[in-house]
């Protein structure tokens, strides 16, 4: 049931203060053609109404706190309460934007910080902390490649993206106005030089990269890549989404890379709030420092301040100054793992993906081989042609045994994927018990497929017609309903 | 070796682990980075304990000016409206707040259910048929507005009225940038405040896609969208970019053929966070559901016939259609949306309509008042809803100095946005502007000036 099928005519939820009423009712100040001659038919609950219903839906969503939530790509970490905690400080959540740069001083000091902290991290020189999100931030930088050749006098329309490429990065290049080119990953998994060599020519603009690859790999021929990329007057754009392997141990400003963003709700703890509030931070060498968004968070002798001086920018690309709410999350998060934690942690997700792995090699073989980074890619062996058993039914499957699927048929270039990435605060129990849990489901598919493929049978709903909401969508609540 | 709360892992463990993956130590697992390129540290802080961070963090948010026992004046797309207790303790609920986007809907019943009455509240507000799930905020969304129009008639040129919130055009300009796309304002009209109609009228050709209008505009101007409407040849949207609770009280967009209606949701439950996150809300007429950027969560059944939510029309979105998808947006504000949806279900219908009255006749109020004041001059003679200018002789920086003093945050400098408006302030009130807080608006700038 829906709240509005809870609703009942005159209940309320909300109060407001008795006041006396200074007359000025819309229907005699305005003109009656402005006035809402239609009701707005919100729930009318009681308080409690609310909170049980609410509860209740959430008693039905599975999460990081519930279990464990091993999505290949989404880094699905702890997110550490304090962080939420600190976030709510009343003089954080309740500032305005267009408050003065003096009564912000706090805020702007952690901006600054930040900046520089991730700076550190990745090896650029200059950060923007506006793009809401990662796809937002490959959106910014794919128009400060625009915006940089513009500068030039130079047309090139082509960006050069991996067939493994998450597909945010295309869709971004597009939004940029280029023509996307796919480059073959080889039978090892990784982009060879060669195909990149082959690939360049003077229209090439950029070439997206995330490193290690969405197989968990790393390119190893990236520093042979970059010189070639530069040679040819091409940018090297880098898709943080998998930073989380390589913390402490390299910097993606180090292997050449122009250009690159963050996902603070991936690497930096901060909750995926069932969609988002993300935050898609994006670095630059220098050169492009004049190509960022505006503005930057800069400080003089006296103060921190909003800095519009950047003489290319590409102007704005969200209100204000980004997502501060989740900067101030990430921002708890680098404090309380600093230089020693944040390494231990990829250290530890590298681990835990290769401990998995070699759990599983025998019934869930690697696509590739070779030591797997933060996250392991393979597939269910023969079971799709034996046993008619697809990775669908296989993540359906875990379902029924209260655990999160990884990331399924992504990426593409592997048949019948399954993408594992446990990240670093999952304990050996829980990955024992994971492990546990895919043998036993890869057993129960070869002795009683039917169970694994009529799968799930004891979540809250079974498997839903998504087909029939797609052909004729019912997108809201009405009252026939 | 040091123990961290957030890593799990004890020195056994580890070791046990490392001769399962059949290596010695931790680094033999990077031993595919080029050696040269391995950093040993970052130059970043060491770890701290949870006390320390605590007092870190909070150190800095009391060198803010918190403005929340204030009397507040800003908006300018940024509202301070009372936050009921349910929606903090509701929306902080784990299962919400660290769940993923719902790519497994049968154990995310509870994120994709409660999206699909935020959906049909946006579509109750805005009269318009459907809505997606969330956008990053107001000034993202009509940008896609823009992006979306262009798709729907193919044309490449649009109408931006100058009066709209002007960060808003700032991001629409950087879209059009990337997909180029002409932009290009027209004006407001000098006295009235409201869209300037003969420039509007002479601008509009063959090649615009669409007209994009503030509800209210930047000046808190009521703009008569019956009349634009009229104005604008068949093929041409026209697209709203809407503050929310003026639809307690102004028709709904929906009714007077609007095509697509945007806005920034942050006024529905959402602290200001200095701009973000909050969420931009998107909604259409139906027929262009499949130009839509954007989740959009629907009905179906489960094959037992059990009521169930997915998401539909997937194939518009990046991660199926890639280069071809209808925008390159994956992570949402579904958390911002969450807020929104409690927030709403709370004030109800009722509350709704009541706050909307309420700020309108407080503005109006106050409006009436300030301009007794024998230095504060009205500047625009249209229609109002809880926003408007008004000129005073005294720079609006240094009178909000001394406010700040006197416990008031003070109204938005508009010469910051437009220039040629020097000594003009927006003024915004909601129903957390008490009678005693106006009164004492009208005596301290009585005293002040």
């Amino acid at each position: 049931m829906t709240i509005f099928d809870k609703s009942v005519e005159g209940k309320i939820a909300f109060s407001l203060p008795e006041e006396k009423s200074y007359g000025f009712d819309p229907e005699s100040t305005l003109s009656e053609k402005y006035i809402k001659k239609s009701s707005t038919d919100l729930p009318e609950c009681s308080e409690l109404d609310i909170v049980r219903h609410y509860s209740n839906l959430a008693k039905i969503n599975y999460s990081v706190d519930h279990g464990f939530y091993p999505l290949g790509s989404c880094t699905m970490k702890y997110n550490p309460k304090i962080n939420e905690n600190v976030a709510s400080l009343s003089g954080f959540a309740n500032l305005h934007p267009l408050m003065e740069e003096d009564d912000i001083q706090g805020a702007l000091e952690l901006m600054f910080d930040l900046q520089n902290y991730l700076s550190k991290i990745t090896g650029m020189d200059e950060i923007t902390l506006q793009p809401a999100a990662g796809a937002h931030g490959e959106l910014t930088g794919m128009l400060i490649v625009k915006k940089y050749f513009q500068s030039k006098n130079e047309k090139r329309k082509k960006v050069l993206i991996p067939d493994s490429a998450h597909g945010t990065n295309p869709a971004s290049a597009i939004m940029a106005g280029f023509d996307v080119v796919e480059l073959k990953s080889d039978e090892n998994g990784i982009l060879p030089f060669e195909t990149v060599k082959n690939a360049l020519d003077k229209d090439v603009a950029a070439i997206m990269m995330t490193n290690p690859n969405t197989l968990g790999l790393f390119e190893k021929d990236i520093v042979k890549i970059a010189r070639i990329a530069h040679e040819n007057g091409t940018l090297l754009y880098y898709d943080g989404a998998n930073l989380n392997a390589i913390m402490g141990k390299i910097r993606p400003g180090d292997m050449g890379f122009d250009i690159i963003h963050l996902n603070l709700h991936k690497t930096f703890s901060t909750p995926h709030g069932m969609g988002g509030p993300g935050s898609g931070p994006v670095g630059v060498k220098k050169e492009l420092r004049e190509f960022l968004p505006v503005p930057i968070v800069n400080r003089n002798d006296e103060k921190f301040y909003f800095d519009y001086d950047l003489k290319n920018s590409i102007g704005k690309m969200r209100s204000y100054y980004g997502n501060f709410g989740v900067l101030i999350r990430a921002y708890a998060y680098i404090l309380s793992m600093g230089n020693d934690g944040l390494k231990k942690a990829s250290e530890l997700a590298v681990l835990n993906a290769n401990y998995i792995k070699c759990n599983l090699r025998e019934i869930i073989p690697p696509a590739f081989e070779g030591v797997c980074k933060h996250e392991y890619v393979g597939y269910p062996g023969n079971l799709p042609k034996e046993y008619n058993v697809k990775t669908l039914n296989i993540a359906k499957r875990m379902l029924d045994y209260g655990i999160h699927p990884p990331t399924i048929y992504f990426p593409l270039i592997v048949h019948e994927a399954l993408m594992i990435e446990p990240t670093e605060t999952e304990s050996k129990e829980t990955l024992d018990n994971f492990i546990e849990i895919t043998k036993k489901i890869v057993q129960e598919a070869k002795t009683d497929p039917q169970i694994v493929i009529d799968s799930p049978h004891n979540t809250y709903v079974r498997k839903l017609d998504e087909a029939k909401a797609s052909r004729k969508p019912k997108v809201r609540w009405n009252k026939s309903s | 070796m040091k123990k961290y709360p957030y890593l799990p892992h004890t020195e056994e463990e580890i070791s046990q682990m490392l001769s399962c993956v059949g290596v010695n130590k931790i680094d033999d697992l990077f031993m595919d980075l080029p050696e040269n390129l391995k950093v040993d540290t970052l130059d970043i802080p060491d770890s701290k304990d949870e006390f320390s961070v605590y007092r870190d963090l909070e150190n800095l948010s009391l060198k803010n000016t918190d403005p929340s026992r204030m009397a507040v004046y800003k908006g300018g797309g940024i509202y301070y409206h009372f936050i009921p207790s349910v929606v903090d303790t509701l929306s902080s609920m784990g299962n919400f707040l660290t769940a993923y986007t719902p790519y497994q809907p049968e154990v995310s019943q509870g994120s994709l259910q409660t999206l699909f009455e935020f959906q049909t509240m946006i579509s109750e507000i805005t009269g318009m048929e459907v809505s997606n799930s969330s956008m990053y905020d107001g000034a993202t969304a009509l940008a896609e507005a823009v992006l979306m129009a262009c798709r729907i008639n193919k044309r490449s040129k649009v109408l931006f009225s100058e009066s709209l919130n002007p960060e808003y055009f700032h991001v629409t300009q950087t879209y059009c940038f990337g997909e180029e796309i002409g932009i290009e304002k027209f004006s407001f009209d000098s006295i009235s405040g409201q869209t300037d109609y003969n420039e509007l009228k002479n601008k509009l050709s063959d090649d615009i896609s669409a007209v994009v209008v503030g509800y209210t505009n930047f000046f808190g101007i009521i703009e008569d969208l019956e009349k634009i409407k009229k104005m604008l040849p068949e093929k041409v949207l026209l697209i709203v970019c809407a503050e929310p609770f003026t639809l307690g009280i102004l028709e709904k967009p929906g009714t007077l053929g609007v095509d697509i209606v945007v806005g920034e949701g942050q006024p529905l439950g959402n602290r200001p966070y200095l701009g973000g996150p909050n969420f931009g809300f998107f909604s259409s007429k139906e027929k262009y559901i499949r130009k839509m950027p954007g989740r959009i969560i629907g009905e179906t059944d489960d094959i037992d016939g059990k009521k169930g939510y997915v998401m539909v029309l997937q194939t518009r979105e990046q991660h199926i259609r890639r280069d071809k998808a209808t925008s390159n947006i994956c992570s949402n504000h579904a958390h911002n949306a969450l807020r929104a949806t409690i927030y709403l279900s709370l004030i109800g219908k009722w509350g709704f309509r009541e706050i909307a009255r309420r700020s309108f006749s407080k503005a109006h109020y106050l409006y009436e008042k300030l301009l007794k004041n024998e230095k504060i001059y009205p500047v625009f003679n249209g229609p109002f809803f809880n926003e408007f200018v008004v000129r005073i002789d005294e720079d609006i920086s240094s009178l909000n100095r001394e406010l700040l003093k006197r416990n008031i945050l003070g109204p938005v400098d508009v010469s910051k946005y437009f220039r040629n408006m020097g000594n003009c302030a927006l003024f915004a009130v909601t129903e957390m502007n008490r009678n005693e807080d106006i009164e004492y608006l009208i005596a301290t700038l009585e005293e002040l000036l």
